[in-house]
């Protein structure tokens, strides 16, 4: 499957990753000959076949909505923040 | 006294006992190691950081590993220590808890070493070429990789910097390296060791596992990890046995599988040889083997690098320069807007590697592409599960290399991603099939690079892992070999 550049800047965006010219130039290549290695599964019968999205066999584990007591303090919670004020984290404008 | 940190654990664990040394003394043979060969291996990071003394668990406890300094992998959370995953955008990251394993260990009476180990930043790689602070090199030649992504704990216990380490292993993470540097690494079973505290890569792939100089060691440090926990929801509810009851030297009727797909044309002919040998000698102790076909065995690359990423794409969103780590133009927090900020910080703060695995993983995941990749890889995954299965019915275990090569040179694949995935043949179908698997010392190469045994195992049990591991080594000296630093 081919993969175009204007894809892998839109990707990008997805993504929230800003990449420079140079950059999106190498990684559509380097994309592309993965992408080609990766067909390589288009050759299997995969009719039938169940995916297995995880490996055990346990579903749905729940506990009580009890809470358990031990919460992080304020102060813990923030303490690795580029920029806090008060009980926030401070972020650049949301809304246009 | 002299040279403690040459010993393994349960050495100084005998010597702790019969009250000849101190565990403080450890701690010192050790630093003392560091600052003398670490610039050479570059086996830590923020090394400049570590204190003296480091604060030594004195309380008896059910004090196992008595004072016993442990080496931990940049990516597994400890209290108050920065944990960086090696990489840029999390840079002064000092998280607020401890991992489960860390936890468990220092109920245990381990001390909890003050500087990490290097990585592959997020774990991405399989040469420790991707971490933030420079490659790690090969105790056994310097201008080789130690492997990846868990290359640093690899390197610092081959190089005696380490008495016993961590690391995880998402693809071959631990055993590859391990392979790499002569030493020994287990990934458990899927599900046996907690993830909580473990900075994600793939969710349904990642297990944190033991590096260690022996499998005795080895052994010790998975009691101590191993086991169900609330906190961890894919952590599963099976009693943890005691490994080293394992620890028997006596592989007699143990039925070993070959697989005919991992000995093929392109692997080094070296480590098919050494192979060989390993197993001849497994049979000469009474196991018994055959050939077998694990027929998926060529998609599994495939199938890791689409599940993985896709995983890792989703894991990796919440490094946004917002709670924690690298923000992009913090000064300037008012003239961008939010989304900006994302695509700067997350632009500038990721590797290479980062940002393409991310990519790819948005790609596989996106509309229009979802079905074509993503759920066609876990039908894959299905059918190498199977095989696995299929095996198990009717042997004990399965014997491959751990990789196809010995160590290659620094900066040898690095600019070609694909040959870098590739070196990853061997390992990455346990991760994918959720089973158990150890890579121990089986020879060196004619220029001196170790060559590692893999042994794979069905679910749960590592019990056999480490009868197998243990009567092998016993009846070789590979782990008695050190690298001349």
């Amino acid at each position: 499957m081919a993969i175009s550049k204007d894809t892998v800047k839109y990707v990008a965006h997805l993504a929230r990753i800003e990449l420079k010219p140079k950059e999106l130039e190498k990684l559509s290549k380097q994309l592309q000959n993965i992408l080609d290695f990766i067909d390589k599964l288009n050759k299997i019968n995969i009719e039938n076949i169940a995916p297995t999205s995880h490996i055990l066999p346990i579903n749905n584990v729940l506990r009580e909505d009890i809470a358990s007591g031990e919460s992080l303090p304020i102060d813990k919670a923030l303490m690795n923040a580029p920029e806090r004020q008060a009980h926030f984290f401070v972020v650049p404008k949301v809304i246009e | 006294m002299a040279e403690l940190n040459k010993l393994t654990a349960h050495e100084l664990i005998e010597k702790l006992n019969n009250k000849e040394i101190v565990a403080e003394e450890i701690l010192s043979a050790l630093k003392k190691r560091i600052r003398e060969v670490d610039s050479k291996v570059k086996a830590y990071v923020r090394l400049n950081k570590i204190s003296e003394p480091a604060n030594l668990r004195t309380k008896e406890q059910e004090n196992k590993l008595k004072g016993i300094p442990v080496s931990i992998k940049d990516n597994i959370c400890t209290d108050g220590l920065n944990t960086e995953c090696c990489s840029k955008i999390l840079e002064g990251f000092r998280p607020p808890y401890d991992a489960t394993v860390i936890k468990r260990l220092r109920q245990a009476g381990a001390a909890i070493l003050d500087a990490k180990t290097n990585m592959d930043e997020f774990a991405f790689g399989s040469s420790t070429e991707n971490s933030f602070f420079g490659p790690t090199h090969n105790p056994w030649d310097l201008t080789c990789v130690p492997g990846g992504s868990s290359g640093g704990s690899a390197a610092a216990v081959s190089s005696d910097e380490a008495i016993l380490a961590l690391g995880s292993d998402t693809g071959g993470s631990i055993r590859q390296p391990a392979a790499f540097c002569g030493v020994v690494g287990l990934k458990p079973t899927y599900g046996r060791v907690s993830r909580f505290g473990l900075i994600a890569f793939a969710s349904s792939l990642d297990q944190i596992g033991p590096i260690t100089k022996d499998v005795q060691d080895c052994a010790l440090l998975m009691n101590v990890i191993s086991g169900y926990d609330p906190r961890d929801c894919t952590s599963v509810n099976i009693k943890v046995p005691d490994y080293t009851k394992s620890l028997v030297n006596d592989v007699k009727g143990i039925k070993i599988g070959i697989p005919k797909e991992y000995f093929i044309a392109g692997m080094d002919p070296e480590v098919k040889d050494i192979l060989e040998e390993a197993i001849n000698q497994l049979k000469g102790l009474g196991a018994t083997y055959k050939e077998i076909s694990l027929p998926h065995t060529e998609y599994a690359v495939a199938v890791y690098y689409i599940i993985a990423t896709a995983e890792a794409s989703s894991n990796l969103a919440r490094f946004d320069g917002v709670q924690y780590g690298f923000r992009s133009q913090k000064s300037e927090v008012r003239s961008q807007n939010l989304i900006d900020m994302y695509k700067k910080t997350r632009g500038n703060g990721f590797g290479q590697e980062a940002k393409r695995r991310i990519i790819l993983g948005t790609f596989v995941l996106s509309h229009g592409y979802y079905d074509a990749y993503y759920l066609r890889a876990l039908k894959v995954r299905t059918l190498i599960k199977q095989d696995f299965d299929q095996t198990f019915k009717e042997f004990d275990c399965i014997i491959t290399p751990t990789s196809p090569t010995p160590a290659f040179k620094i900066g040898e694949k690095i600019e070609d991603p694909l040959k870098m995935y590739l070196s990853d043949i061997y390992t990455i179908s346990a991760n994918l099939a959720g089973i158990p698997a150890i890579s121990v010392p089986c020879g060196f190469t004619k220029k001196g690079l170790p060559v590692g045994l893999q042994i794979l195992a069905k679910p749960f049990n590592e019990e056999m892992l480490f009868r197998l591991a243990y009567a092998y080594e016993q009846n070789t000296s590979w782990h008695k070999m050190k690298p001349k630093l």
